[in-house]
Parts: C-alpha cells; structure tokens; sequence
C-alpha cells in the first residue's frame, strides 16, 4: 500500500467506527438528490408530453372554418370553388376499452407538413383503406398500430372516424390566409402552448425540488462537519507525518467524491420511484387544470444517471466547502480537540443577519417587478433572508428567556441553549424553511379552496347540466323537454388563444357570474354589445372596466378560477352572429331528474350540480395533491437534518454538560433538560415560522398566483392548521431528540468523568 | 466528615478486569486538609471521584458527613449538591454563563445563595472586573480563581480538589493555592487535593500515597 493510500485508509476507518453518521451523510445527500431528480424527472416527463403533442397535432394550431353544420356535400362544394379546406371529424370514442381523443384526418388534402410522421408516406393505403388508427397507448383493439402520437390521443383516417363517431365534419382546417366563406365562422384556435401555459406548475415543482434540496444539504453539512471535528486529530497527526495539506485536501475530496456517487447513486433510484408514484396525480392534475396530456409511464433513462451524479457530487462540494477551506488553512500544530463545532461568532452572525435582512430588502424591491420569476425571487429573498436571520433572533429570545428566568438552572438551561445555536442553527433554519413553506402554501391552498367553493357553488347555479351530440339530439331533448324546463343555451368557442362564451341575459346567469369590478347596469351593457372578460385577461392585459378589448368595451370583470385560458362573455345574440356554431349545451332549471334524460336520451350527457361540483373539487385537490406530498417530505428532511444535528451535538456537547452534572444535576435531570430544549427550541421555531409563513402565503396569493394563474384570491386564515403542524413539528423534534436524549440518559459516568481526566 | 471503608474499584478492559483501588480506607475530619499523592494512573483521580459521588465503588463504604453514599445516580447527586464542593485541573467552568454566573451556580443549586458571601469571595479572589466575561475569555489563573469562587460560594463542608494548580504556570498556582487554602480555612471546610507536587502536598495538614491501588 502507497503512502497516500495509508492515509486514506486511515480517514476511512473513521466511518467504520462512526457508522450512524455514515448512514446520516448517505441518506441526507441521497434524500437531497432523490427530491430534485425527482421533481426534474416529473418535468422532464411532462415536457417530453407536450413536446410530442406539439409536432404531432400541428393541425391543432391551424386556422379553421366552423358552421352550425357541417356536412360532406358542403366540403365538396368548398373544394370546388376553390377552397384549401380539409375536413376533420374530431370527437371523444371509446377505443379498446379506453376513452381517447379520435382525431379522424383526410390524408390527401392535409396541409403539408401538419401530420405527424405516421407512416403515411411508407404505406398510405395501409391508412387510407384499413380500418386503422394510430395511438401511443396500448390498447386492446385490432386496429390499433403503436405510433408517436400524444397520450390519450388517436388518429385516424376519416372514414374510420365517420364509422365511429358520425358523418359530421367537426370543421375545415384552411390553408393560407383568407377570410370566411359565407355561412362560415374563421376560428384561429387556440395557440395553446401547453409548455407555457403550465411552466407556473413545473416552476412551482421545481421551486419545491430546490427546497427540499437544500435542507436535505443542512443533513450532509452537518455530517461532514462533525467527521471533518472529530479527525482533526488525525489530521494533524498526518501532517506532522509528513503529508501536505493539499495531498490530505485531495485524499478528502477523493473520500466525499465516493460518498457523493454512491449517494447519487441511491438517489437518482429513490427519484425515480418519488417521481413513479407522484407521476399520476400531477398527471391527473395537469389534465383537469390544462387539459395537458402527460402520460403516467416512467423510464429511467441515462441523463437523470448522470444529472442525479452531478447533483449529488455538487450538492456534497457545496456542503464541504467551508470544511474543506478550513483544512486547507489548518496550521500543523493546530489544537487537535474539539472545539464547539460551528462555533460563530457574534460578529459573523450579526452580518449573517444584516445579510438576511438585504436580501429580504431585495425581495421587498422585486415586488415591484412584474413577471413570475421576479415573483420566486420574491419568495426566495424572503425564506433565505429569514432562515440568514433566525440564529440573531434566536440569540435574543434565549438572552431574553435567561434574563426573565428565575432558578439557576433555568437560567443555565437558556445560556446553555444560546451557546448551542452555532451548532444547531443550520438545522433550525432547516426546520423554519420546511415549517414556513408549510404555513405558507397551507395558507395559499386554503383560501383557494374556500373561494374556489364558494365560487363553484355560485357558478352552479342550474340543476341540470346537459350536452347533446349532435344538433338533431339537442333539437329533440328541447321538444321532450317542452314546458317541463326552462332550458338555457350555453356555448363557448375558442379563437385566438381566448375563449369566447356567448350568455343569455337571465336572472340565473346574473346571479352564477358575480363581478368583482365594473360599470353601472353591466348586464344591460352586456345587451348592448359590451363584453365582461375575466380576472385572467384583465391582470394579464392590466385592463379595467371602461378599457376596450377586440370584442368590445370592457362592461364587468369577473372571477374564473381554475381556468388558465383568458376568457370574453358576449351576449348571447352577438356570439351567434359571429360564431354560427352548433348549440348542444343548456343549463336546465328543472326538476327533472338526470336518471330520466338519460334513460330517454342515452346519447345525451346529464351532469347535475353535486356531479359537477364533486368533478371540479377534485380536479382542485388534486392540483395541490403534489404540492402537500412534497410539503410532507419536506418536513420529514428537515426533522432527519434535527436529527443529524443533535447527534452530532451530543457527543461534542460532554465538556459542557459534564460540570453540571457534576455539581448535582443527574443524568436523568440532564437527559430531560435535553428534550425540553429542542421542544423549546422547535417550539421558537414554529412562532417564528408563522409570520414568514404567513407572508409568504402572501407572497403566493398577490404575487405569484396571479402572474401564474391570472387570479388574485384574499388571504384567509387557518389557526386550527397552524396548531396541527406546530404540533407535528413538536412530534417530530421530540422524534429528533429521542435518540441523543436516551444516550444521555443512560450515558456510564466513566465518559463523564474522562471530561475531568484529561482524556479527551 | 469524609470516611472511606474497604473501597475497591475495578474496570473492565480488553485484556480482563483491571483493579484501581484495592480495600482502601481514609478519613478526614471537619477542617482537615490532605494531600493523596501517587504516579499517573495510580486511581488518585478515580478515589476522588468516588468521593464526589461521581462514580459508585465496587464495593466498600462511603460515607460524607456521617451520610452513606447511596448507590443510585441521584441520591449522590443529592450528596453532591448538600455537601461537596468540586475543583478540577481543567477548571471545567460553564462555558455558556459568564463569571458572575459560574460564581453563583453551584450555591444556588444547594439553595446556599449569599450574595454578602460571594462579593466576599469576589473580592478576595479579585474578581471583581471580569464578572461579565466569559470563561473563553479568560486566562487560566483567572478561570482557576472563578473555579475556586464558585465552589466556595455554595459553602460546601467537603472541598475535593483534583491537581487545582496543574495547568498553571508555579507563581500563579502559588497565588491561586494560597487563596483556595484562606477560603478553606475561613469556611471550615475539609479539603482533599489529589497532587503530583510534593511542594504543593507539603502545605496541607496531612499526606497519603496511593500506590497499586493502596493507600501508603
């Protein structure tokens, strides 16, 4: 064995003895990296989703001609004046035992380079008089052919499509730039780019991926903190041997690289499965908010191996940088005992502080700045600036717990507490981000789930919902129903990126879209030909009541949550004139029930109100499913990082604890002493974490929300939340203790007394 | 005021059982000093921390002030507390409360608080400017003399010293002995040091040996 070698078998063999802390480091880097490959692998997923749905429905984005009706006579008659139209049936089917989007295409006069490669080209006929439709899902249908189309999307040719869903032309994809033909509408559809629509979802992911990294790096820190303490003995010894402080810095980083793979290693696994099970609700998510498709498969490819690595060998430099420095300056006949690890001094933590508040100043200034970064640069100024701060307030509430105590050991118990906190405080702020980032997304998805309801119970204000296939349905539930409902039409359409609602003025629609804003007699207005738009438009255009859109002036502006689409309401008689499409939804004021449509129009779908409601709920909870999984992951990290730090503390901390115990406090006194600290300190912590929380829940619902979503909700608040998790957070720093308290308790007096026998 | 009857002390190694202490007995009466000499590794240290109740005697008797050394952790913490006064080598002051503090701890603990008592000692020792600062903060003498102060303040009426001077330069540990023999006289105190110097043992009252476990 070389001379270096020597060495580093002797570093090494600190883990064999130290073998908790070992486990501590691993787990904390590979919690670290399994979060953020995670949360990145979710992203990446659903990217590569809309990736595919991008190149493969092109037609998705062409202009399109839409009428009442269309049939195929009046395709033909379009071709042969001339018209560059290609008709598309387009409709939900059951195929295989699953519902899919059938798209049903005509080959020969699609515009060029708008299908997706599918084949054609190699065998068009194949497509063209099969019964053949292409999906990416497997299915259990003979026709179906495996091709790279979007998840829950199938493409056919026409023909099939009219076999399955009807001989109606759903409309006319129009090539170049011409206007309408008469009788016809131009629809420029929406040029829906779902990257951008749900980058506020996927940076919200990230944002959180980022968090848990980070606390998970106050665990690694920590750990190699205490190894780097208790070898400083070593380390002198094999200077004073003989070897260089740059040969022991290398030796060091070659021992951290093998921690970091091999944590990365675990990591990138544990990600993958994170990433597996919380795949399908942001899946479902991203479905019911966007309409997003993203397929609920996972793979684990090359790239997240080698981005997880990367993560993990960074995250561990960034951790062991100050010990590593430190090291480097380490005199050869530096003292080899412990001193108080981390130990800071005052000046260090008033400019950590005054650090905290600038950056929290920045934040402050970018509140100022419009635009969804600047919003995250908001939060993080905030939860940084906090966490730099809390050791100074720390410091001041225990001298002010000392100050107001009165028994001796109380007063040492805060003194004692106070001279923990360079030790403990990157756990502290671990906890106070996780805590923080709890309150404060519990206070945003609170008080959206409480306007989000009351709202839906506003807008549903029919009994009945229903929407028939086709016009000729619709035409014979209107005579069945006959005098037994009022039937009120409904219609919206999509051109230019905004939706387009056409209402009729009734005293129910009235009293289902209340308006937050807008000018005298808005519903008379509306009759008149202005528009109301919704909260969306108005943040996102900065638009007012008075201001003008392209529809028309800006008459009211009202709530929509839940939707991420800017969206214009016309009267009812101006939608029609410039949108002749199909009626097949009404809301219907009956009391009827919906088992009796159904049973007499089984083609005809029946929601009533509760269905709606519960559909709609759940499409919430289900958005904010993710973020609580990773809010609970979270705070299991930073009470691992608790952990990590009071045992490393609890064999550092003899030399204090020894002298009074000594003077007649026993070890079982000590031990409880000891858990009533971090209770104490947890407990700081928690009221210390609600105002950040609080305005960071602040931050969420002015600032971000709103950039993201185009909603601005009020701020509600949840104490009974609050008293669950500051209880949690108690649970889980008693968790934390329980371990280094034991040892406490049952510690044999021989290992106190070496702290008077100069032993160690 | 201290008896010790029969003590032995054995711990466990690698290589089997090692005895410290082997039948040893002793006494000291009320406002006694005595000096307990003998080569590193002799059990010195480890008979004076049987006499603090800081470890339990494998077998044997111990008795403080006509009360027996109970077995459990706190019945001798109790002792402790009521009777015995600690000075170690390394000070082993509480890092985290300042002198004013360290001073007051122990009395306060044994509910014997006297301020009168303790600016007494402040002034003897001299003590006076550093009562803000921080263990950290001060040199070893001075850290000795807050040592010495703080054990004292409590009034304890046994004083177990280990090497008190032995981490200081001789000058200072003269200076530092002189005081903590005053203090003891004054209080009427027993005092035993555990000492490597016979210099130092020859000012106390009586002397004993420690050799293989026993007393000579």
């Amino acid at each position: 064995m070389t001379g270096p070698m020597f060495a580093l078998s002797a570093l090494l063999s600190h883990w064999a003895r130290h073998k908790v802390q070992a486990a501590l480091l691993l787990l904390g880097l590979a919690l670290a990296t399994a979060l953020l490959t995670g949360v990145q692998a979710i992203n990446a997923e659903a990217r590569a989703s809309y990736d595919r749905a991008a190149s493969a429905l092109s037609q998705d984005n062409l202009p399109r001609l839409v009428a009442e009706r269309i049939t195929v006579a009046d395709y033909v008659a379009l071709r042969r004046a001339g018209w560059p139209v290609s008709p598309v049936i387009e409709g939900e089917a059951l195929i295989g035992g699953q519902t899919l989007r059938l798209i049903g295409i005509e080959p020969l006069t699609l515009p060029s380079g708008v299908a997706p490669d599918i084949g054609l080209a190699g065998d068009p006929t194949g497509f063209l008089t099969g019964e053949v439709i292409l999906s990416a899902e497997a299915l259990n249908d003979p026709r179906v052919r495996p091709a790279e189309l979007p998840s829950g999307v199938a493409l056919t040719d026409i023909g099939v499509a009219a076999g399955i869903l009807g001989p109606e032309i759903s409309y006319l994809l129009l090539t170049g730039d011409r206007p309408a033909p008469p009788g016809y509408a131009l629809i420029h559809p929406a040029t829906t780019d779902l990257s951008q629509l749900t980058e506020s979802f996927h940076l919200n992911l990230a944002a959180f991926g980022y968090l848990a990294f980070g606390v998970g790096l106050f665990i690694v820190h920590s750990a190699i903190g205490l190894a780097f303490e208790q070898r400083r003995g070593m380390f002198r010894t094999l200077r004073a041997l003989g070897l260089s402080a740059r040969a022991l810095t290398g030796l060091l980083l070659a021992e951290l690289l093998v921690f970091a793979l091999v944590a990365g290693a675990a990591g990138v696994l544990l990600g993958w499965l994170i990433a597996g099970a919380l795949l399908p609700d942001v899946a479902a998510t991203l479905r019911g908010l966007y309409g997003a498709e993203v397929g609920s498969g996972l793979t684990l490819r090359p790239v997240w191996w080698l981005s997880g690595l990367g993560i993990a060998v960074l995250g561990m430099l960034a951790s062991a940088g100050q010990s590593l420095w430190r090291l480097g300056r380490l005199p050869v006949l530096a003292p080899a005992q412990s001193r108080a690890w981390g130990r800071e001094s005052a000046r260090a933590m008033r400019a950590q502080a005054l650090a905290g508040a600038g950056l929290i100043g920045l934040g402050a200034a970018l509140l100022a700045v419009r635009g969804l970064w600047a919003g995250f640069g908001v939060l993080a100024g905030l939860l940084l600036g906090g966490a730099l701060m809390l050791p100074m307030l720390m410091a001041a509430l225990t001298r002010a717990g000392q100050r107001l105590s009165r028994g001796t050991v109380a007063q040492w118990f805060w003194a004692d507490t106070r001279q923990q906190l360079p030790g403990l405080s990157l756990a502290l702020m671990a906890l106070l981000l996780a805590l923080a980032a709890n309150i404060g997304v519990g206070t945003m998805v609170g008080s959206f789930r409480t306007s989000f309801t009351t709202w839906i119970d506003q807008r549903l204000a029919a009994d009945l919902y229903v929407e028939a296939a086709d016009e000729a349905d619709a035409t014979r539930l209107l005579a069945w129903l006959g005098n037994r409902a009022e039937a009120l039409p409904m219609i919206r359409t999509t051109d230019g990126g905004t939706q387009i609602v056409g209402m009729v003025d009734h005293p129910l629609f009235r009293r289902a879209w209340p308006l937050l804003r807008a000018l005298p007699d808005p519903w008379a207005r509306l009759d008149a030909g202005d528009v109301f738009i919704n909260e969306q438009l108005a943040l996102r255009r900065g638009l007012a009541p008075g201001d003008r859109v392209e529809q028309g002036v800006i008459a009211g502006i009202y709530p929509d949550y839940g939707n991420p689409m800017p969206q214009v309401i016309l009267s009812w008689d101006r939608h029609r004139a410039l949108y002749p499409l199909p009626v097949l939804r009404y809301a219907l004021i009956t009391d009827i029930r919906a088992a009796e449509i159904r049973a007499a129009f089984p083609r005809v779908v029946v929601e009533d109100r509760a269905a709606i409601r519960k559909a709609s709920v759940a499409v919430f909870e289900r958005t904010f499913a993710v973020t609580a999984a990773l809010n609970v992951l979270t705070l299991g990290v930073a009470a691992l990082a608790m952990f990590a730090s009071l045992l490393t503390l609890s064999s550092l901390r003899l030399p204090q604890v020894a002298p009074v115990w000594a003077m007649g406090l026993t070890r079982g006194r000590l031990a409880q002493l000891e858990f009533l600290r971090t209770l104490a300190l947890a407990a700081l912590i928690c009221g210390l974490a609600l105002p950040l929380g609080l305005a960071l829940a602040w931050v969420l619902l002015a600032v971000v929300n709103v950039e993201a979503f185009g909603w601005r909700l009020p701020m509600l608040l949840f104490p009974g939340d609050w008293l669950r998790l500051g209880l949690l957070s108690l649970l889980a720093a008693g968790l934390a203790a329980a371990l280094p308290v034991r040892w406490l308790a049952r510690i044999a007096p021989a290992e106190l007394l070496k702290v008077f026998a100069h032993e160690r | 005021m201290l008896s010790l009857t029969d003590v032995s002390k054995g711990y466990a190694s690698s290589e089997g059982g090692v005895t410290v202490l082997d039948g040893v007995s002793l006494s000291l009466a009320a406002g006694e000093t005595l000096a307990l000499t003998g080569e590193s590794g002799s059990g010195k240290s480890t008979l004076l921390h049987l006499c603090a109740g800081l470890d339990a005697p494998d077998t044997g008797r111990i008795e403080i002030a006509g009360r027996p050394m109970g077995r459990s952790d706190a019945e001798r913490a109790a002792l402790r507390r009521s009777t015995v006064g600690l000075v170690f080598q390394q000070f082993n002051l509480i890092p985290s409360l300042d002198v004013a503090g360290n001073l007051a701890f122990q009395a306060r603990l044994a509910g014997r608080h006297d301020p009168r008592w303790q600016a007494d000692l402040v002034a003897t020792l001299d003590l006076g400017p550093l009562l803000s600062r921080y263990p950290e903060e001060l040199s070893g003498g001075q850290q000795q003399r807050v040592a010495i102060g703080r054990t004292l303040a409590a009034r304890p009426a046994l004083v177990l010293a280990d090497e008190p001077t032995g981490n200081l330069d001789e000058a200072s540990g003269d200076r530092v002995m002189a005081l903590m023999l005053r203090l003891v006289a004054e209080t009427g105190a027993a005092l035993l040091m555990v000492t490597h110097s016979p210099r130092l043992a020859a000012r106390l009252d009586r002397q004993v040996h420690l050799r293989g476990g026993r007393l000579t």
